[in-house]
Protein backbone atom coordinates (compact mmCIF):
# COMPACT_ATOMS: atom_id res chain seq x y z
CA UNK A 1 0.00 0.00 0.00
CA UNK A 2 1.22 3.22 -1.38
CA UNK A 3 -0.85 5.69 0.47
CA UNK A 4 0.48 8.89 0.04
CA UNK A 5 -0.44 12.77 1.06
CA UNK A 6 -2.62 12.96 -1.93
CA UNK A 7 -5.16 10.27 -0.80
CA UNK A 8 -4.51 11.22 3.03
CA UNK A 9 -5.66 14.51 2.24
CA UNK A 10 -8.28 13.21 -0.24
CA UNK A 11 -9.81 11.68 2.95
CA UNK A 12 -8.98 14.65 5.17
CA UNK A 13 -11.18 16.81 2.98
CA UNK A 14 -13.78 14.82 3.13
CA UNK A 15 -14.44 14.18 6.67
CA UNK A 16 -16.86 15.37 8.67
CA UNK A 17 -16.78 18.80 9.93
CA UNK A 18 -20.71 18.97 11.05
CA UNK A 19 -23.95 18.63 10.09
CA UNK A 20 -24.66 18.75 6.59
CA UNK A 21 -20.88 18.15 5.85
CA UNK A 22 -20.21 14.87 3.72
CA UNK A 23 -20.63 11.05 5.28
CA UNK A 24 -16.36 10.06 5.70
CA UNK A 25 -15.22 8.61 2.83
CA UNK A 26 -14.20 5.30 2.54
CA UNK A 27 -17.10 3.73 1.88
CA UNK A 28 -17.33 0.39 2.05
CA UNK A 29 -20.99 -0.81 0.93
CA UNK A 30 -20.18 -3.79 -1.20
CA UNK A 31 -22.61 -5.52 0.82
CA UNK A 32 -25.57 -3.83 -0.89
CA UNK A 33 -24.51 -5.07 -4.04
CA UNK A 34 -25.38 -9.07 -4.43
CA UNK A 35 -23.51 -9.68 -7.66
CA UNK A 36 -20.05 -8.53 -6.02
CA UNK A 37 -20.40 -11.79 -3.42
CA UNK A 38 -19.75 -13.76 -7.05
CA UNK A 39 -16.57 -15.17 -7.78
CA UNK A 40 -14.82 -15.58 -10.91
CA UNK A 41 -12.97 -19.06 -11.08
CA UNK A 42 -12.86 -18.88 -7.09
CA UNK A 43 -11.55 -15.26 -6.90
CA UNK A 44 -13.07 -12.19 -5.65
CA UNK A 45 -14.56 -10.60 -8.28
CA UNK A 46 -13.29 -7.04 -8.59
CA UNK A 47 -15.53 -5.27 -10.74
CA UNK A 48 -13.71 -1.91 -12.64
CA UNK A 49 -15.84 -1.47 -15.51
CA UNK A 50 -18.50 1.16 -14.32
CA UNK A 51 -18.01 3.35 -16.85
CA UNK A 52 -19.55 0.68 -19.26
CA UNK A 53 -22.09 -0.11 -16.55
CA UNK A 54 -22.69 -0.22 -13.12
CA UNK A 55 -23.90 -2.89 -10.71
CA UNK A 56 -27.02 -2.40 -8.68
CA UNK A 57 -28.09 -2.28 -5.35
CA UNK A 58 -30.56 -4.71 -3.67
CA UNK A 59 -32.93 -1.91 -3.14
CA UNK A 60 -33.26 -1.26 -6.79
CA UNK A 61 -33.48 -4.93 -7.72
CA UNK A 62 -36.23 -5.09 -5.16
CA UNK A 63 -37.83 -2.23 -7.03
CA UNK A 64 -38.63 -3.62 -10.18
CA UNK A 65 -39.24 -6.70 -8.48
CA UNK A 66 -42.35 -5.35 -6.01
CA UNK A 67 -43.22 -3.62 -9.53
CA UNK A 68 -44.05 -6.82 -11.17
CA UNK A 69 -45.31 -8.43 -8.06
CA UNK A 70 -47.14 -6.15 -6.44
CA UNK A 71 -48.30 -3.03 -9.16
CA UNK A 72 -47.74 -3.86 -12.52
CA UNK A 73 -50.28 -2.50 -15.20
CA UNK A 74 -50.29 0.38 -17.98
CA UNK A 75 -49.88 3.91 -17.31
CA UNK A 76 -51.79 6.66 -17.76
CA UNK A 77 -55.82 6.96 -18.56
CA UNK A 78 -56.01 4.09 -16.48
CA UNK A 79 -58.72 4.54 -13.87
CA UNK A 80 -58.18 1.03 -11.66
CA UNK A 81 -56.47 0.70 -8.47
CA UNK A 82 -53.58 -1.03 -10.00
CA UNK A 83 -52.93 1.17 -12.92
CA UNK A 84 -53.01 4.09 -11.02
CA UNK A 85 -50.35 2.76 -8.50
CA UNK A 86 -48.32 2.13 -11.83
CA UNK A 87 -48.58 5.71 -12.97
CA UNK A 88 -47.78 7.06 -9.98
CA UNK A 89 -44.76 5.03 -9.01
CA UNK A 90 -43.44 6.22 -13.01
CA UNK A 91 -44.37 9.81 -12.37
CA UNK A 92 -42.86 9.54 -8.79
CA UNK A 93 -39.73 7.96 -9.95
CA UNK A 94 -39.06 11.18 -13.05
CA UNK A 95 -39.87 13.57 -9.75
CA UNK A 96 -37.24 12.17 -8.02
CA UNK A 97 -34.78 11.69 -11.03
CA UNK A 98 -35.44 15.20 -12.26
CA UNK A 99 -34.73 16.41 -8.66
CA UNK A 100 -31.78 14.16 -7.84
CA UNK A 101 -30.20 16.43 -10.45
CA UNK A 102 -31.82 19.73 -10.23
CA UNK A 103 -34.13 19.36 -12.83
CA UNK A 104 -37.96 19.62 -13.46
CA UNK A 105 -39.96 16.99 -13.97
CA UNK A 106 -41.87 18.48 -17.01
CA UNK A 107 -38.51 18.91 -19.17
CA UNK A 108 -37.04 15.71 -17.82
CA UNK A 109 -38.08 13.26 -20.54
CA UNK A 110 -37.26 9.22 -19.76
CA UNK A 111 -35.37 8.08 -23.23
CA UNK A 112 -33.56 4.35 -23.81
CA UNK A 113 -30.36 5.34 -23.05
CA UNK A 114 -28.25 7.98 -23.55
CA UNK A 115 -27.74 7.72 -27.04
CA UNK A 116 -31.76 7.94 -27.40
CA UNK A 117 -31.40 10.75 -25.80
CA UNK A 118 -28.60 12.34 -27.96
CA UNK A 119 -30.21 11.40 -31.52
CA UNK A 120 -33.78 12.90 -29.96
CA UNK A 121 -31.80 16.35 -29.89
CA UNK A 122 -30.39 15.62 -33.65
CA UNK A 123 -33.41 14.79 -34.80
CA UNK A 124 -36.11 16.80 -33.81
CA UNK A 125 -34.18 20.01 -32.45
CA UNK A 126 -31.39 19.22 -35.14
CA UNK A 127 -33.58 19.04 -38.49
CA UNK A 128 -35.33 22.11 -38.10
CA UNK A 129 -33.02 24.39 -37.00
CA UNK A 130 -29.70 23.27 -38.81
CA UNK A 131 -28.98 24.65 -42.81
CA UNK A 132 -26.00 24.71 -45.19
CA UNK A 133 -23.57 27.20 -43.93
CA UNK A 134 -24.41 25.93 -40.47
CA UNK A 135 -21.83 23.91 -38.28
CA UNK A 136 -21.99 22.04 -35.15
CA UNK A 137 -19.06 21.98 -32.61
CA UNK A 138 -18.24 18.14 -31.02
CA UNK A 139 -14.93 17.48 -29.38
CA UNK A 140 -12.11 14.86 -30.12
CA UNK A 141 -12.94 13.11 -26.66
CA UNK A 142 -16.72 12.20 -27.58
CA UNK A 143 -18.69 8.85 -27.43
CA UNK A 144 -19.31 7.74 -30.72
CA UNK A 145 -23.41 8.45 -29.19
CA UNK A 146 -22.46 12.19 -29.23
CA UNK A 147 -20.41 11.66 -32.58
CA UNK A 148 -22.51 9.41 -34.85
CA UNK A 149 -25.99 11.73 -34.72
CA UNK A 150 -24.54 15.06 -35.62
CA UNK A 151 -22.37 13.10 -38.63
CA UNK A 152 -25.73 11.91 -39.71
CA UNK A 153 -27.60 15.41 -39.12
CA UNK A 154 -24.81 17.64 -40.69
CA UNK A 155 -24.99 15.16 -44.01
CA UNK A 156 -28.78 15.50 -43.99
CA UNK A 157 -28.35 19.16 -43.76
CA UNK A 158 -25.31 20.67 -45.50
CA UNK A 159 -23.94 21.82 -42.32
CA UNK A 160 -20.36 21.21 -41.05
CA UNK A 161 -19.07 19.19 -37.91
CA UNK A 162 -15.94 20.58 -36.35
CA UNK A 163 -14.24 19.45 -33.20
CA UNK A 164 -12.68 21.18 -30.82
CA UNK A 165 -9.07 19.26 -29.49
CA UNK A 166 -8.13 17.75 -26.60
CA UNK A 167 -4.39 18.37 -25.53
CA UNK A 168 -1.86 15.78 -25.17
CA UNK A 169 -2.74 15.68 -21.17
CA UNK A 170 -6.48 14.94 -21.64
CA UNK A 171 -7.98 18.47 -21.44
CA UNK A 172 -10.22 20.98 -23.67
CA UNK A 173 -9.25 24.63 -24.76
CA UNK A 174 -11.74 27.36 -24.38
CA UNK A 175 -9.51 29.41 -26.06
CA UNK A 176 -10.13 27.23 -29.19
CA UNK A 177 -13.74 26.95 -27.87
CA UNK A 178 -13.91 31.11 -28.54
CA UNK A 179 -12.45 30.98 -31.53
CA UNK A 180 -14.41 28.37 -33.36
CA UNK A 181 -17.56 30.14 -31.81
CA UNK A 182 -16.12 33.69 -32.82
CA UNK A 183 -16.83 31.97 -36.74
CA UNK A 184 -20.08 32.92 -36.02
CA UNK A 185 -21.42 30.03 -38.06
CA UNK A 186 -22.07 27.45 -34.66
CA UNK A 187 -25.46 26.16 -33.76
CA UNK A 188 -24.76 23.66 -31.60
CA UNK A 189 -21.96 22.70 -29.31
CA UNK A 190 -22.35 19.19 -28.12
CA UNK A 191 -19.56 18.10 -25.25
CA UNK A 192 -19.31 15.13 -22.79
CA UNK A 193 -19.55 16.04 -19.19
CA UNK A 194 -16.65 13.21 -18.38
CA UNK A 195 -14.74 11.91 -20.64
CA UNK A 196 -15.95 7.83 -20.42
CA UNK A 197 -11.63 7.28 -21.54
CA UNK A 198 -9.46 9.85 -20.15
CA UNK A 199 -11.86 10.81 -17.11
CA UNK A 200 -11.79 14.16 -18.17
CA UNK A 201 -13.71 16.25 -16.03
CA UNK A 202 -14.78 19.45 -18.46
CA UNK A 203 -15.55 22.70 -17.41
CA UNK A 204 -18.84 22.54 -19.04
CA UNK A 205 -20.45 25.85 -16.86
CA UNK A 206 -18.28 27.70 -18.83
CA UNK A 207 -18.71 25.64 -22.10
CA UNK A 208 -22.08 26.40 -22.12
CA UNK A 209 -22.03 30.07 -20.69
CA UNK A 210 -19.82 31.13 -24.02
CA UNK A 211 -22.16 28.85 -26.00
CA UNK A 212 -25.29 31.14 -25.59
CA UNK A 213 -23.37 33.69 -25.74
CA UNK A 214 -22.26 33.08 -29.39
CA UNK A 215 -25.88 32.39 -29.96
CA UNK A 216 -25.06 28.75 -29.46
CA UNK A 217 -27.65 25.73 -28.50
CA UNK A 218 -25.67 23.29 -25.91
CA UNK A 219 -25.98 19.45 -25.23
CA UNK A 220 -23.72 18.32 -22.11
CA UNK A 221 -23.53 14.26 -22.32
CA UNK A 222 -23.74 13.56 -18.69
CA UNK A 223 -23.67 9.75 -19.00
CA UNK A 224 -20.52 9.27 -16.89
CA UNK A 225 -21.01 12.76 -14.67
CA UNK A 226 -24.13 12.14 -13.50
CA UNK A 227 -22.95 8.41 -11.51
CA UNK A 228 -19.98 10.09 -9.46
CA UNK A 229 -20.47 13.82 -9.28
CA UNK A 230 -23.41 16.20 -7.91
CA UNK A 231 -24.76 17.54 -11.10
CA UNK A 232 -26.85 20.29 -11.16
CA UNK A 233 -28.40 20.89 -14.56
CA UNK A 234 -29.92 24.36 -13.39
CA UNK A 235 -26.78 25.55 -12.65
CA UNK A 236 -24.94 23.92 -15.40
CA UNK A 237 -27.95 25.92 -17.89
CA UNK A 238 -26.79 23.85 -20.84
CA UNK A 239 -30.03 23.42 -23.11
CA UNK A 240 -30.16 19.75 -23.27
CA UNK A 241 -28.06 17.53 -20.88
CA UNK A 242 -28.22 13.60 -21.78
CA UNK A 243 -27.74 10.85 -19.27
CA UNK A 244 -28.13 7.13 -18.84
CA UNK A 245 -29.46 4.93 -16.07
CA UNK A 246 -27.64 1.49 -16.17
CA UNK A 247 -24.52 3.72 -15.61
CA UNK A 248 -25.87 5.50 -12.21
CA UNK A 249 -26.66 2.03 -10.46
CA UNK A 250 -29.90 1.85 -12.48
CA UNK A 251 -31.10 -1.11 -14.94
CA UNK A 252 -30.58 -0.64 -18.25
CA UNK A 253 -33.28 0.30 -20.99
CA UNK A 254 -33.86 4.12 -19.77
CA UNK A 255 -32.15 7.02 -20.25
CA UNK A 256 -32.94 10.83 -19.70
CA UNK A 257 -33.05 13.95 -21.52
CA UNK A 258 -33.50 17.15 -19.46
CA UNK A 259 -33.94 20.22 -21.57
CA UNK A 260 -35.12 24.15 -21.55
CA UNK A 261 -38.35 24.26 -21.96
CA UNK A 262 -38.65 26.94 -24.83
CA UNK A 263 -36.66 24.46 -26.65
CA UNK A 264 -38.69 21.02 -26.25
CA UNK A 265 -42.14 22.92 -26.62
CA UNK A 266 -40.79 24.39 -29.90
CA UNK A 267 -39.62 21.13 -31.45
CA UNK A 268 -41.63 18.67 -33.36
CA UNK A 269 -41.92 15.22 -31.91
CA UNK A 270 -39.24 12.47 -32.00
CA UNK A 271 -41.04 8.94 -32.29
CA UNK A 272 -45.04 9.40 -33.01
CA UNK A 273 -47.86 6.87 -31.67
CA UNK A 274 -49.73 6.56 -28.12
CA UNK A 275 -49.07 8.49 -25.43
CA UNK A 276 -47.27 11.31 -26.92
CA UNK A 277 -50.51 12.65 -28.38
CA UNK A 278 -53.55 15.02 -26.83
CA UNK A 279 -55.87 14.09 -30.01
CA UNK A 280 -55.55 12.55 -33.32
CA UNK A 281 -57.98 12.87 -35.98
CA UNK A 282 -57.81 11.04 -39.47
CA UNK A 283 -55.28 13.20 -41.27
CA UNK A 284 -53.75 15.24 -38.47
CA UNK A 285 -52.99 15.31 -34.60
CA UNK A 286 -51.70 17.29 -31.48
CA UNK A 287 -49.37 16.80 -29.48
CA UNK A 288 -49.17 15.77 -25.84
CA UNK A 289 -47.62 18.30 -23.13
CA UNK A 290 -43.96 17.86 -21.70
CA UNK A 291 -43.09 15.76 -21.35
CA UNK A 292 -44.89 13.16 -22.55
CA UNK A 293 -44.72 14.48 -26.18
CA UNK A 294 -41.46 12.81 -26.57
CA UNK A 295 -42.66 9.61 -24.75
CA UNK A 296 -44.36 7.96 -27.95
CA UNK A 297 -45.30 4.19 -26.79
CA UNK A 298 -45.95 2.17 -23.50
CA UNK A 299 -43.15 3.48 -21.40
CA UNK A 300 -40.33 1.26 -20.03
CA UNK A 301 -42.26 1.60 -16.32
CA UNK A 302 -40.09 -1.43 -14.44
CA UNK A 303 -36.69 0.71 -15.43
CA UNK A 304 -38.14 3.91 -14.65
CA UNK A 305 -39.10 2.09 -10.83
CA UNK A 306 -35.81 1.24 -10.68
CA UNK A 307 -34.07 4.46 -12.14
CA UNK A 308 -35.95 6.39 -9.02
CA UNK A 309 -34.81 3.85 -6.55
CA UNK A 310 -31.25 3.89 -7.76
CA UNK A 311 -31.43 8.09 -6.95
CA UNK A 312 -32.74 7.26 -3.95
CA UNK A 313 -29.99 5.19 -3.33
CA UNK A 314 -27.23 7.79 -4.30
CA UNK A 315 -29.04 10.26 -2.52
CA UNK A 316 -28.40 8.36 0.29
CA UNK A 317 -24.85 7.82 -0.18
CA UNK A 318 -24.71 11.73 -0.49
CA UNK A 319 -22.83 12.54 -3.96
CA UNK A 320 -20.52 14.42 -2.26
CA UNK A 321 -19.28 11.52 -0.67
CA UNK A 322 -19.47 9.39 -3.37
CA UNK A 323 -16.89 11.59 -5.47
CA UNK A 324 -14.73 12.02 -2.37
CA UNK A 325 -14.43 7.99 -2.35
CA UNK A 326 -13.77 7.55 -5.84
CA UNK A 327 -11.62 10.31 -5.95
CA UNK A 328 -9.16 8.47 -3.44
CA UNK A 329 -9.55 5.71 -5.36
CA UNK A 330 -8.68 7.16 -8.80
CA UNK A 331 -5.72 8.98 -6.55
CA UNK A 332 -4.60 5.64 -5.48
CA UNK A 333 -5.01 3.87 -8.89
CA UNK A 334 -2.67 6.54 -10.30
CA UNK A 335 -0.13 6.51 -8.15
CA UNK A 336 0.13 2.52 -8.19
CA UNK A 337 0.20 2.65 -11.66
CA UNK A 338 3.23 5.42 -12.04
CA UNK A 339 4.63 2.43 -10.19
CA UNK A 340 4.85 -0.12 -13.08
CA UNK A 341 7.59 0.15 -15.78
CA UNK A 342 6.38 0.52 -19.63
CA UNK A 343 2.41 1.93 -18.32
CA UNK A 344 1.70 5.32 -19.60
CA UNK A 345 -1.38 6.48 -18.05
CA UNK A 346 -3.87 8.72 -20.80
CA UNK A 347 -5.33 11.77 -19.43
CA UNK A 348 -5.05 14.26 -16.51
CA UNK A 349 -2.53 13.59 -14.26
CA UNK A 350 -4.50 15.21 -11.34
CA UNK A 351 -7.25 13.47 -9.78
CA UNK A 352 -9.20 16.93 -9.03
CA UNK A 353 -9.42 16.98 -12.97
CA UNK A 354 -10.67 13.74 -13.45
CA UNK A 355 -13.77 11.29 -12.93
CA UNK A 356 -13.18 7.35 -11.79
CA UNK A 357 -11.79 6.55 -14.87
CA UNK A 358 -8.14 5.06 -15.71
CA UNK A 359 -7.34 4.22 -18.87
CA UNK A 360 -3.73 2.91 -19.92
CA UNK A 361 -1.44 1.61 -22.18
CA UNK A 362 1.29 -1.04 -21.24
CA UNK A 363 4.40 -0.99 -24.18
CA UNK A 364 5.13 -4.64 -24.99
CA UNK A 365 1.38 -6.01 -24.04
CA UNK A 366 -1.69 -4.80 -26.10
CA UNK A 367 -5.05 -4.01 -24.06
CA UNK A 368 -6.91 -7.40 -24.76
CA UNK A 369 -3.83 -9.36 -23.65
CA UNK A 370 -4.32 -7.08 -20.34
CA UNK A 371 -7.66 -7.94 -20.08
CA UNK A 372 -7.59 -11.38 -20.50
CA UNK A 373 -4.63 -11.76 -17.91
CA UNK A 374 -6.57 -9.07 -15.32
CA UNK A 375 -9.65 -11.73 -15.77
CA UNK A 376 -8.04 -14.73 -14.44
CA UNK A 377 -7.07 -12.88 -11.05
CA UNK A 378 -10.87 -12.35 -10.95
CA UNK A 379 -9.93 -8.16 -12.40
CA UNK A 380 -12.82 -7.15 -14.70
CA UNK A 381 -11.36 -4.46 -17.06
CA UNK A 382 -12.37 -3.36 -20.38
CA UNK A 383 -9.84 -2.92 -22.97
CA UNK A 384 -10.81 -1.40 -26.93
CA UNK A 385 -11.88 1.62 -28.35
CA UNK A 386 -14.58 2.30 -25.82
CA UNK A 387 -16.67 3.59 -28.21
CA UNK A 388 -14.46 6.78 -29.01
CA UNK A 389 -12.32 6.04 -32.23
CA UNK A 390 -11.64 9.94 -33.14
CA UNK A 391 -9.95 9.99 -29.29
CA UNK A 392 -8.02 6.95 -30.05
CA UNK A 393 -6.88 8.38 -33.49
CA UNK A 394 -5.82 11.37 -31.31
CA UNK A 395 -4.17 9.85 -28.88
CA UNK A 396 -2.30 7.62 -31.28
CA UNK A 397 -3.20 4.29 -29.51
CA UNK A 398 -5.37 1.58 -31.38
CA UNK A 399 -7.04 0.62 -28.25
CA UNK A 400 -6.26 1.38 -24.03
CA UNK A 401 -7.27 -0.45 -21.07
CA UNK A 402 -9.72 1.03 -18.75
CA UNK A 403 -10.71 0.39 -15.21
CA UNK A 404 -13.48 2.12 -13.58
CA UNK A 405 -14.66 2.91 -10.28
CA UNK A 406 -18.27 2.86 -8.78
CA UNK A 407 -19.41 3.86 -5.04
CA UNK A 408 -18.68 0.04 -4.75
CA UNK A 409 -15.10 -0.17 -5.19
CA UNK A 410 -12.82 -0.25 -2.41
CA UNK A 411 -9.15 0.31 -2.10
CA UNK A 412 -8.32 -3.29 -2.18
CA UNK A 413 -9.78 -3.66 -5.54
CA UNK A 414 -7.31 -1.11 -6.10
CA UNK A 415 -4.78 -3.64 -5.16
CA UNK A 416 -5.59 -6.60 -7.17
CA UNK A 417 -5.53 -4.19 -10.23
CA UNK A 418 -2.06 -3.54 -9.86
CA UNK A 419 -0.88 -6.77 -8.48
CA UNK A 420 -2.90 -8.47 -11.58
CA UNK A 421 -0.84 -5.89 -13.59
CA UNK A 422 2.56 -6.87 -12.43
CA UNK A 423 1.69 -10.29 -12.98
CA UNK A 424 0.24 -9.36 -16.32
CA UNK A 425 3.76 -8.28 -17.06
CA UNK A 426 5.43 -10.96 -15.80
CA UNK A 427 3.85 -13.34 -18.19
CA UNK A 428 4.91 -11.40 -20.83
CA UNK A 429 8.47 -11.33 -19.76
CA UNK A 430 8.71 -8.19 -19.02
CA UNK B 1 2.77 -21.79 -17.71
CA UNK B 2 -0.19 -19.98 -19.11
CA UNK B 3 -2.22 -21.77 -21.18
CA UNK B 4 -2.83 -19.27 -23.81
CA UNK B 5 -0.19 -17.33 -23.59
CA UNK B 6 2.94 -20.05 -24.50
CA UNK B 7 6.25 -19.30 -24.74
CA UNK B 8 6.02 -19.84 -28.74
CA UNK B 9 3.14 -17.40 -28.94
CA UNK B 10 4.77 -14.54 -26.68
CA UNK B 11 8.31 -15.50 -28.95
CA UNK B 12 6.28 -15.08 -32.15
CA UNK B 13 4.12 -11.94 -30.71
CA UNK B 14 7.10 -10.32 -30.06
CA UNK B 15 9.35 -10.92 -32.70
CA UNK B 16 6.85 -11.86 -35.46
CA UNK B 17 8.52 -13.73 -39.13
CA UNK B 18 7.15 -11.92 -42.22
CA UNK B 19 6.32 -8.82 -41.00
CA UNK B 20 6.41 -5.89 -42.76
CA UNK B 21 5.58 -4.60 -46.72
CA UNK B 22 6.23 -6.46 -49.77
CA UNK B 23 7.53 -4.24 -52.86
CA UNK B 24 6.71 -5.39 -55.47
CA UNK B 25 3.44 -7.38 -55.28
CA UNK B 26 0.63 -8.92 -56.47
CA UNK B 27 -1.59 -9.02 -54.33
CA UNK B 28 -2.62 -7.62 -50.83
CA UNK B 29 -5.85 -6.78 -48.66
CA UNK B 30 -6.28 -5.05 -45.27
CA UNK B 31 -9.06 -5.41 -42.83
CA UNK B 32 -10.22 -4.54 -38.80
CA UNK B 33 -11.27 -6.11 -36.13
CA UNK B 34 -13.67 -4.08 -35.23
CA UNK B 35 -14.52 -5.05 -32.14
CA UNK B 36 -11.22 -4.19 -30.71
CA UNK B 37 -9.16 -2.06 -33.80
CA UNK B 38 -7.28 -4.57 -34.34
CA UNK B 39 -5.68 -3.91 -38.21
CA UNK B 40 -4.00 -6.36 -40.53
CA UNK B 41 -2.77 -6.23 -44.08
CA UNK B 42 -0.83 -8.43 -45.86
CA UNK B 43 0.98 -8.37 -49.14
CA UNK B 44 1.45 -11.28 -51.56
CA UNK B 45 3.87 -12.09 -54.64
CA UNK B 46 3.32 -14.88 -56.52
CA UNK B 47 5.11 -17.51 -58.22
CA UNK B 48 3.10 -19.00 -60.79
CA UNK B 49 0.46 -20.40 -58.90
CA UNK B 50 2.56 -20.47 -55.42
CA UNK B 51 3.22 -17.96 -52.96
CA UNK B 52 6.71 -16.70 -53.30
CA UNK B 53 6.23 -14.47 -51.00
CA UNK B 54 3.88 -12.94 -47.90
CA UNK B 55 4.19 -10.06 -45.44
CA UNK B 56 2.02 -9.09 -42.29
CA UNK B 57 1.55 -5.78 -41.08
CA UNK B 58 -0.72 -3.95 -38.79
CA UNK B 59 -1.55 -4.04 -34.81
CA UNK B 60 -3.17 -6.29 -32.45
CA UNK B 61 -2.80 -8.38 -29.92
CA UNK B 62 -0.55 -11.61 -28.98
CA UNK B 63 -2.94 -13.99 -30.19
CA UNK B 64 -3.52 -11.87 -33.67
CA UNK B 65 -0.07 -11.49 -34.09
CA UNK B 66 1.45 -14.64 -33.43
CA UNK B 67 -1.01 -16.20 -35.31
CA UNK B 68 -0.28 -14.14 -38.34
CA UNK B 69 3.33 -15.30 -37.58
CA UNK B 70 2.86 -18.86 -37.31
CA UNK B 71 0.55 -19.20 -40.88
CA UNK B 72 2.70 -17.01 -42.81
CA UNK B 73 5.95 -19.36 -41.93
CA UNK B 74 2.96 -21.89 -43.71
CA UNK B 75 1.70 -20.46 -46.50
CA UNK B 76 5.15 -19.40 -48.33
CA UNK B 77 5.60 -22.01 -50.71
CA UNK B 78 2.24 -22.69 -50.86
CA UNK B 79 -0.13 -23.20 -53.83
CA UNK B 80 -3.00 -20.19 -54.19
CA UNK B 81 -5.76 -22.91 -54.74
CA UNK B 82 -4.73 -24.75 -51.50
CA UNK B 83 -4.10 -21.51 -49.49
CA UNK B 84 -7.83 -19.77 -50.37
CA UNK B 85 -9.58 -22.95 -49.23
CA UNK B 86 -7.30 -22.80 -45.66
CA UNK B 87 -10.35 -22.58 -43.08
CA UNK B 88 -10.67 -22.25 -39.12
CA UNK B 89 -9.77 -25.32 -37.99
CA UNK B 90 -6.51 -24.92 -40.22
CA UNK B 91 -5.33 -22.13 -38.35
CA UNK B 92 -6.39 -22.98 -34.96
CA UNK B 93 -5.01 -26.60 -35.15
CA UNK B 94 -1.64 -24.76 -36.30
CA UNK B 95 -1.70 -22.71 -33.22
CA UNK B 96 -2.28 -25.56 -30.65
CA UNK B 97 -3.97 -23.30 -28.01
CA UNK B 98 -7.49 -23.06 -26.53
CA UNK B 99 -9.49 -20.18 -28.10
CA UNK B 100 -12.08 -19.33 -26.27
CA UNK B 101 -15.60 -17.95 -28.89
CA UNK B 102 -14.61 -13.97 -28.07
CA UNK B 103 -10.58 -14.31 -28.70
CA UNK B 104 -11.96 -16.44 -32.37
CA UNK B 105 -11.79 -13.26 -34.15
CA UNK B 106 -7.96 -12.62 -33.11
CA UNK B 107 -7.19 -15.79 -34.00
CA UNK B 108 -8.79 -15.92 -37.91
CA UNK B 109 -7.88 -12.73 -38.38
CA UNK B 110 -4.52 -13.41 -40.50
CA UNK B 111 -6.49 -15.49 -42.51
CA UNK B 112 -9.40 -13.45 -43.40
CA UNK B 113 -7.39 -10.74 -44.97
CA UNK B 114 -4.81 -13.38 -46.51
CA UNK B 115 -8.47 -15.48 -47.75
CA UNK B 116 -9.58 -11.79 -48.69
CA UNK B 117 -6.10 -11.44 -51.26
CA UNK B 118 -6.52 -14.37 -52.77
CA UNK B 119 -9.97 -14.50 -53.76
CA UNK B 120 -11.07 -10.72 -53.59
CA UNK B 121 -13.63 -12.14 -51.34
CA UNK B 122 -13.33 -10.24 -47.80
CA UNK B 123 -16.55 -11.64 -46.76
CA UNK B 124 -15.35 -15.08 -44.90
CA UNK B 125 -15.78 -15.87 -42.62
CA UNK B 126 -19.88 -15.64 -42.90
CA UNK B 127 -21.54 -13.82 -39.91
CA UNK B 128 -22.14 -15.84 -37.63
CA UNK B 129 -19.98 -19.28 -38.52
CA UNK B 130 -16.86 -18.02 -37.61
CA UNK B 131 -15.10 -20.02 -40.53
CA UNK B 132 -15.64 -23.08 -38.73
C1 LIG C 1 -19.69 9.46 -22.37
C2 LIG C 1 -20.75 8.52 -22.82
N1 LIG C 1 -21.75 8.97 -23.58
C3 LIG C 1 -22.73 8.16 -23.99
C4 LIG C 1 -22.74 6.83 -23.68
C5 LIG C 1 -23.84 5.98 -24.24
O1 LIG C 1 -24.65 5.44 -23.25
P1 LIG C 1 -25.81 4.47 -23.70
O2 LIG C 1 -25.16 3.35 -24.44
O3 LIG C 1 -26.43 4.00 -22.42
O4 LIG C 1 -26.73 5.25 -24.55
C6 LIG C 1 -21.71 6.30 -22.91
C7 LIG C 1 -21.69 4.86 -22.58
O5 LIG C 1 -20.87 4.10 -22.94
C8 LIG C 1 -20.69 7.18 -22.47
O6 LIG C 1 -19.68 6.71 -21.73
Amino acid sequence: MTAGPSIASARAEAAPAGPGAPLPVPLDIRGDFPILAREIDGRRLVYLDSAATSQKPESVIAAIDDYYRAHNANIHRGVYTLAQEATDLFEGARQRVAAFVGGEPATTIFTRNATEAINLVAYSWGRTHLGPGDAVLITQMEHHSNIVPWQLLCAERGAELRYLEVSDSGQLSLAQLESELARGDVRLVAVAHVSNVLGTINPIAEIVARARAAGAVSLIDGSQAVPQLTVDVSAVGADFYAWTGHKALGPTGIGVLQGRAELLEAMPPFLAGGDMIASVDFQSSTWNELPWKFEAGTSMIAEAVGLGAAVDYLTGLGMERVRAHERALVAETLERLAGLPDLRVLGPADADARGGVVSFVIEGIHPHDIAELLNRQGVSIRAGHHCAMPLMRRLGVPATARASFGPYNVSADVDALADALAGARRTFEL
Amino acid sequence: MDDLYRDFILEHYKRPRNFGELEPRDLEAHDYNPLCGDEMGVHIRLDGDRIAALRFHGHGCAISQAAASIASEELIGMRRQEAAGLDADWMLELLGIPISATRRKCALLNLKVMRGALTGDASWPPEGDDGA
